[in-house]
């Protein structure tokens, strides 16, 4: 392994809080070492900018491993930075040459107003599953859990939608803001089982409502969500969502 | 006096008996009852959303954004049940016993059997909520083994099990928050506790985006908050763990059980250097197929595939045959650092052994040419037919090890070595995890409560799961049935203005502060306390250093921390601080809880007592018991022992040769 060090310019989003206007601050960190995470950089730069008597930069994050879908940087003009199938906590500075410049900022999207710098609000993630994102059973009295043999494929696609982290990378990727990628991966997880094929109806219908009416924008087609997707969510799911909400627009009885 | 309340009779009949004589709350009367939960991983979010569904008015509160952000999210390797769906000998006898003797005689047998009864519930609730397990070609659930046990009883869901449990939970907790049943407030961090009349009642919570201190009221409060692994500063836990609503409830009297009762994981990412924030954990269920090593010469510089067959020591199989790569964590753990100590560790820091997944990629090509009925396979196509099998069970832990290392694990053996992982302590409760604060409940990894001295891999989740779904819900009535005629207390009350306000002063003084370090470098400092002296081997010396250095540190940090930034804003420096200093406080009873205890059990290795082999030396005469420390002001504690029965797993040696 080597272990090269790196100097950088980073160009980092500032924003007090919702109301603030925000701009971009310019920074100089030295002596990174390409064995570091992305987000340790920032740890660097913050444990400096505090030294110093400065603002540290505040940015969404916590498992450090690609699966809680808290940290949210968008890099370059990349949601989650240069690598594939990448979250920015598993980004490692090997992606980065010595003077290189870095350009950082938020989840831009009208759905996630920023909370401060790097950190957005995503709670209406949540509003959207509230609207139909689970099977409605309560605890208790579930059959054996092998009286319910579900087909490998079947178990299997419905296993890698629900891989979704729920990061928002998607929308920060689309020029509309779509969501359709997050809530297709939600819709496809649930209807290719036989548990959660009873409500699909009426999930779909209700969970596109909700995405409406947080602002994201429509979906035409661009992929742009796909490219950037950290868990490879598969545009197919969107495919899957347009039929479900197809067949249960023509049979809906409302 | 502690009172375990465990009921009384046989202890395979004891949980059906509780069940059946415990006190019910009406549903009209469940209305009108307020619960509030902290914490929504798996433990906090299956009891939130399952009190939820009985019709109690649930509040339910975490510090991420979202509770599907939970650090459950991270779990990899799988959940046990004793199904026995692989007709292989498992029962619930055997679940129950495996787990008592892994946690090496230091847990409750009562409880842990239970835990056994519920365990197929488990995976029956999870699937019919939509959790995606693995599955075989007939359609039926897969399963896979894990350290410890002789059989298959873990589930899973790619490395990813933790993950699908919390989003079915999670699921069904916003269910319940779309029906009105509970309130989530996210991004909300618990800091104190409100007791009034001898009863927990209700909580002083911050919200982390407006700095703003609230007032919430609760007949019953349930703490579903974690474990502290991160008072090590370096572990496999999430960056946010922490043991803040654990430690302001041990202030206000509920008893701290066997603090010092840590798991250290064998397999995790080496640290790479002084920059390091986290370690990564490689799912213990990669000791499955892989094979530890190390060269059987010290200090040997060769790249791992230079080093023929005969030149390494698979130092588990060889000291371990009946178990081999498979012992117990704890075990794992020991043997990895005992070969490194001893100058056989590899890779640049030499603090690191080879997990090896050749033989493995080799013998599942094999068994995939046997499978498609191939012919004349070359040994390329065996290997590639290898990998693809290999990569459906563990692609994503390989992904991230390439990620975080840049070294393909596919072509060489992954470095790996222990580090920090759980905690087995945690705030002592009794049967109806209830703590000793009246009305304060506390579930999942932050109780002390199942896993004795040692965790045994996949039992965390089922541990959560049990607590949350089937257990609490239960449990709960004893108190609440009772407790039907008291009105909500309103938050204006005195006790509660009297916790805010102890609160607010305690943050202003730490802002207030103003010296020249950051809480993070003293958090580092502190965790290099606590891993060089109460880590993976503790001696009597050491320890008591440890606490002198950590009262000094408690110092030096309330002396000179330096805190940028103001109270009521969004200022995740503040939260960080509040939560070190709890560490600081809880460092020192880990030291103390660690000194008593002269014995070795399970994760708690006191070099003075081994036996001649280096194993871990359990003394039952003196140390059966589980130490329940009390708070009693500054640096002082009072011990209070609930001694351990056995009845049906009578304590042996554990061996695993
Ligand atoms: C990398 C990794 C892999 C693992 N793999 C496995 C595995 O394969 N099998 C297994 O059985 N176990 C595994 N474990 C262990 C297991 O994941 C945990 O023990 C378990 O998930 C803990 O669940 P919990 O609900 O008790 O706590 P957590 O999931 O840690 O949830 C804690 C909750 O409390 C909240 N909280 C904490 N403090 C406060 C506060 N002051 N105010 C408000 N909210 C607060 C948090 O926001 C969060 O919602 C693994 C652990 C790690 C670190
Ligand atoms: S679909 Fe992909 S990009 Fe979108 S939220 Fe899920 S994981 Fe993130
Ligand atoms: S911090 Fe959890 S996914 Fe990046």
């Amino acid at each position: 392994m080597s272990s090269n060090n790196l100097n950088l310019t980073l160009k980092v989003w500032k924003q007090k809080n919702s109301q603030d206007k925000g701009q971009f601050e310019t920074y100089q960190v030295k002596d990174i070492s390409d064995e570091m995470s992305f987000l340790e950089m920032f740890d660097v730069l913050n444990e400096k900018l505090i030294a110093e008597g400065k603002e540290p930069v505040t940015f969404d994050h916590d498992c450090r491993e690609g699966i809680c879908g808290a940290c949210s940087m968008y890099i370059d003009g990349k949601p989650h930075g240069p690598w594939l199938a990448n979250t920015v906590c598993q980004l490692h500075m090997r992606a980065y040459k010595d003077g290189d410049t870095v350009t950082v900022e938020p989840w831009r999207a009208n759905a996630f107003p920023v909370i401060k710098d790097l950190m957005v609000d995503r709670s209406a993630f949540d509003r959207i599953i509230q609207a139909g994102g689970y099977i409605s059973v309560n605890t208790g009295n579930a059959q054996d859990a092998n009286n319910i043999p579900i087909e490998k494929q079947l178990a299997d696609d419905s296993f890698a939608a629900a891989a979704c982290i729920g990061c928002g990378a998607c929308v920060a990727a689309c020029k509309n803001s779509s969501a359709m990628l997050f809530l297709s991966a939600k819709v496809s997880h649930l209807a290719l089982l036989p548990q959660g094929a009873i409500e699909r109806k009426t999930r779909v219908l209700n969970m596109i409502a909700q995405m409406d009416a947080e602002g994201f924008g429509a979906c035409t087609n661009t992929g742009a969500c796909e490219a950037v997707c950290p868990k490879e969510i598969s545009l197919t799911n969107i495919a899957r969502l347009n039929q479900e909400y197809l067949l249960a627009g023509l049979t809906a009885e409302k | 006096m502690l009172n375990s309340k465990i009921p009384s009779g046989p202890l395979a009949e004891k949980w059906t008996e509780f069940k059946g004589h415990c006190k019910l709350v009406n549903p009209a009367n469940k209305r009108k009852l307020e619960i509030i939960v902290v914490g929504t991983g798996l433990a906090g979010a299956s009891a939130a959303s399952s009190l939820g569904e009985l019709g109690y008015k649930v509040k339910a509160f975490c510090f991420q954004d979202s509770p599907r952000r939970a650090h459950s999210i991270a779990a990899q390797g799988g959940i046990n049940a004793a199904k026995n769906y692989q007709n292989d000998g498992d029962s619930v006898f055997r679940l129950f016993y495996d787990t008592i003797k892994g946690g090496d005689y230091r847990a409750r047998e009562a409880n842990v059997h239970r835990l056994a009864e519920v365990s197929g519930n488990i995976i029956d609730q999870c699937v019919a909520a939509g959790v995606p397990f693995a599955r075989e070609y007939g359609g039926l659930l897969s399963n896979r083994s894990f350290g410890g046990t002789q059989v298959q009883r873990t589930f899973y869901a790619a490395g990813q099990t933790g993950q699908q449990l919390l989003i079915g939970a999670y699921q069904s907790l916003e269910r319940q928050v779309a029906l009105g049943n509970v309130d989530m407030y996210a991004r909300h961090e618990m800091l104190d506790i409100v007791i009034i009349d001898g009863k927990a009642r209700g909580i002083i919570a911050r919200n982390l985006v407006t700095g703003k201190l609230e007032r919430h009221f609760g007949h019953a409060i349930l703490l579903c908050t974690g474990g502290y692994g991160n008072v090590f500063y370096l572990s496999t836990n999430a960056m946010g763990s922490n043991v803040t609503a654990a430690w302001k409830a041990h202030l206000k009297g509920a008893y701290f059980g066997n603090p010092c009762f840590t798991q250290i994981h064998p397999t995790c990412i080496p640290v790479s250097g002084d920059h390091q924030s986290k370690l990564t954990l490689m799912s213990e269920s990669l000791r499955n197929d892989g094979r530890i090593w190390v060269p059987k010469k010290q200090n040997d510089n060769r790249r791992p595939n230079e080093i023929p067959e005969e030149e390494r020591d698979y130092y588990l199989e060889r000291r371990y045959p009946a178990f081999g790569n498979l012992v117990p964590r704890d075990v794992a753990s020991r043997a990895a650092k005992e070969r490194c100590d001893a100058g056989y560790g590899v890779g640049s820091s030499k603090q690191a052994v080879y997990l090896d997944y050749a033989d493995a990629i080799h013998r599942y090509g094999k068994g995939e040419v046997n499978k498609r009925n191939l012919h004349n396979v070359s040994e390329e196509e065996v290997v590639k037919l290898g990998k693809e099998v290999v990569k459906e069970k563990y692609g994503n832990l390989f992904d991230m090890y390439e990620k975080i290392t840049g070294e393909n694990p596919y072509e060489v053996p992954m470095r790996i070595y222990p580090a920090v992982h759980y905690t087995m302590g945690g705030l002592w409760v009794d049967y109806e995890l209830m703590t000793t604060v009246v009305g304060l409940y506390c579930l999942g990894e932050a109780n002390f409560s199942d896993h004795g001295a040692n965790r045994l891999g996949a039992s965390a989740l089922m541990q959560g799961l049990a607590d949350g779904y089937f257990v609490i819900p239960y449990t709960m009535g004893n108190y609440l049935a009772d407790d039907i005629m008291t009105k909500a207390i309103p938050t204006d009350h005195p006790a509660f203005v009297e916790a805010e306000k102890a609160v607010a002063d305690r943050i202003n003084r730490l802002m207030n502060i103003k010296g020249k370090q950051t809480v993070e470098s003293m958090h580092k400092r502190l965790g290099k306390i606590m891993w060089e002296k109460c880590g993976m081997a503790r001696n009597e010396a050491g320890l008591k250093e440890a606490i002198v250095e950590i009262q000094a540190l408690k110092k030096e940090f309330w002396r000179d921390i330096r805190i940028p930034g103001s109270i009521e804003e969004m200022n995740p420096e503040l939260d960080k601080a509040n939560r070190v200093a709890d560490f600081i406080e809880l460092g020192e009873l880990m030291c103390l809880d660690a000194l008593n205890r002269r014995e070795s059990c399970g994760g708690h290795f006191r070099e003075e007592s081994q036996t001649e082999e280096g194993e871990a030396k359990r003394n039952d005469e003196e140390f059966s018991y589980v130490a329940a420390w009390q708070y009693a002001g500054e640096h002082q504690w009072q011990l209070h022992k609930e001694a351990l029965n056995f009845e049906v797993a009578k304590p042996t040696q554990r061996s695993y040769k």
